[in-house]
């Protein structure tokens, strides 16, 4: 088995996160959650439900492309997956724009259902390969959707934790910020808090654990069954990670 | 009312200047070929609505100068990237570009569909989305205590354009499990389709495609396009191009690319029978 690539640690990561819940929902560029979901699912022994945006083969929804959406605002959707061009340590994500959102220096996609979704889906999980202080920042430019809300505001979703490419964090409600939970390997604790342009929480104790490499079986279904699956919606970068076709 | 049997480029001089177009996402038919008779014919000032997003639609209609304003979720080339022709507008300023979240898109449609002014919706509150927003609005829950909740009015397209795999001569289109494009022709004001055939029969009088498919009550014309939806699919019957939008994505990075793929694909390619 070759060594484990980012991508498929982030993956495994994710995975463990769905572990126990009963439907869970993929949205639009988001093929390493879907990887995840899809192994997950795996291992779930049949138990885990996931809806796959893109997919026209096996559908979970049949009533459009609102279906998600009413379906989420039910509480019918454990768990969801957003990134952010930016994302702040108060879990507020951007993806819209750099600087003034009328005159922006860089523009991206748009916000798709990420000011929905983030305020009803109990688990969302935020994941960003790139791990630098353009990507993780103090303060976003644009809140595509915030992190946490007025204690009046119907919120029963929000943000749980962030996957980078360098480590794991957790976020914490009360205290509304994000706690390092675990290195990916060759990461140190500087490492991290250079890399990173928000403040985050350091647990008590004398060292952050490394994460939790996957099991070679794991490795196995995410480069076997779970790659050809996910190529139907994400060819290019299931050929780039497991060469499938 | 029977819908009309008509040609793309006769459908695209029906949605006139200024439009409010209703456009479907990628992953329902798009009809690339109607938007193709748009570029063809200049159109300009149009009003784009994303249903909820969009990719190379927008990205042909903007960068040939068609379009004045858009209201969409998103503007992605997906796998192949960001959209250059979108980007590069925003940036300038030559668009419009008012940004909102797909469940949104959907319920003020469902507004117009139903008739009613408008639509509440749950999250967006202390999103930029909404505080750029002065057509929404933020009320208390009329039947709860200190619970804060959006109101969104309704969007009523002056057309809506997509594909579909069949049409009938009465009218009706069976869009299959797409049933966002429902509720785009049941908001709309015209209904645009152009398909990849016309079947003989009734498509309402068979049980298996009548619940798929949208009445010729709701249709305004119908154009037969083979391919009509290339270079993007129609969910089982052709799959995308992938070579073909990589080649677009690289191409539109510049104007001078963009116009010469124009120009090569769209000006010089009428509309495919």
């Amino acid at each position: 088995m070759s060594e484990v690539r980012t991508e498929e640690l982030m993956i495994a990561v994710i995975a463990r996160m769905l572990s126990g819940l009963s439907h869970v929902a993929v949205g639009a560029s988001s093929p390493i959650p879907g990887s995840a979901a899809l192994l997950a699912r795996e291992l779930s022994g049949g138990n885990l439900r996931v809806s796959l945006l893109g997919r026209t083969s096996n559908p979970t929804f049949t009533d459009g492309a609102k279906e998600l959406f009413d379906c989420a605002a039910q509480g019918r959707i454990d768990a969801f997956f957003l990134s952010g061009v930016q994302i702040d340590g108060q879990a507020n994500i951007n993806l819209v724009s750099i600087g003034d959102p009328d005159k922006p220096k860089a523009r991206f996609p748009g916000s798709f259902g990420s000011a929905y979704l983030y305020y009803v889906v109990p688990r969302i999980i935020l994941f960003r390969q790139e791990h630098s202080p353009r990507s993780l920042v103090p303060k976003v430019d644009y809140v595509s959707a915030p992190g946490v809300s007025e204690a009046n505001l119907y919120r029963p979703g929000g943000p749980f934790a962030l996957v980078t490419g360098r480590c794991l964090f957790d976020f914490d409600k009360e205290k509304e910020c994000f706690r390092l939970k675990s290195l990916h390997p060759g990461q140190s604790v500087d490492d991290i808090k250079r890399q990173t342009g928000f403040e985050f929480d350091i647990p008590d104790g004398p060292t952050v654990p490394e994460t939790e490499a996957p099991d070679p079986e794991w490795l196995e279904l995410v480069r076997g069954p779970v790659g050809e699956e996910i190529h139907e919606v994400y060819p290019e970068f299931a050929t780039r990670m497991f060469g499938s076709s | 009312m029977t819908a009309v049997l008509t040609s793309v480029e006769e459908i695209a001089a029906k949605i006139s200047d200024g439009s409010l177009l209703a456009l479907p996402p990628e992953y329902a038919p798009c009809s690339m070929e109607g938007i193709r008779a748009l570029v063809r014919r200049g159109a300009r000032d149009l009003r784009l609505l994303g249903v909820p997003q969009f990719g190379i639609q927008a990205e042909l209609l903007i960068g040939s100068g068609c379009v004045a304003e858009i209201e969409t979720a998103a503007v992605t080339l997906g796998e192949f990237g960001l959209a250059p022709r979108f980007t590069d507008a925003v940036k300038k300023q030559n668009i419009i570009m008012r940004d909102t979240t797909c469940p949104a898109i959907h319920a003020a449609l469902q507004a117009s569909e139903k008739g009613v002014p408008f639509m509440p919706l749950r999250g967006l509150i202390g999103s930029d989305i909404l505080t750029r927003r002065d057509d929404w609005l933020v009320a208390d829950n009329p039947f709860g205590e200190n619970d804060p909740i959006v109101y969104l009015p309704a969007i009523k397209p002056n057309a809506t354009l997509f594909h579909a795999a069949k049409g009938d001569v009465h009218g009706n289109v069976w869009i299959g499990l797409r049933r966002e494009l429902m509720v785009m022709a049941h908001a709309s004001k015209a209904a645009y389709v152009s398909v990849e055939e016309i079947v003989d029969g009734d498509l309402l009088s068979d049980p298996q495609t009548a619940a798929g498919t949208i009445p010729g009550l709701y249709i305004t014309a119908i154009a037969k396009a083979h391919k009509g939806a290339w270079p993007l699919g129609v969910p089982h019957f052709y799959e995308r191009d992938n070579e073909h939008l990589a080649h677009y994505a690289e191409l539109a990075r510049t104007q001078e690319g963009f116009n010469a793929y124009i120009d090569q694909w769209v000006t010089r390619r009428t509309a495919a029978e």
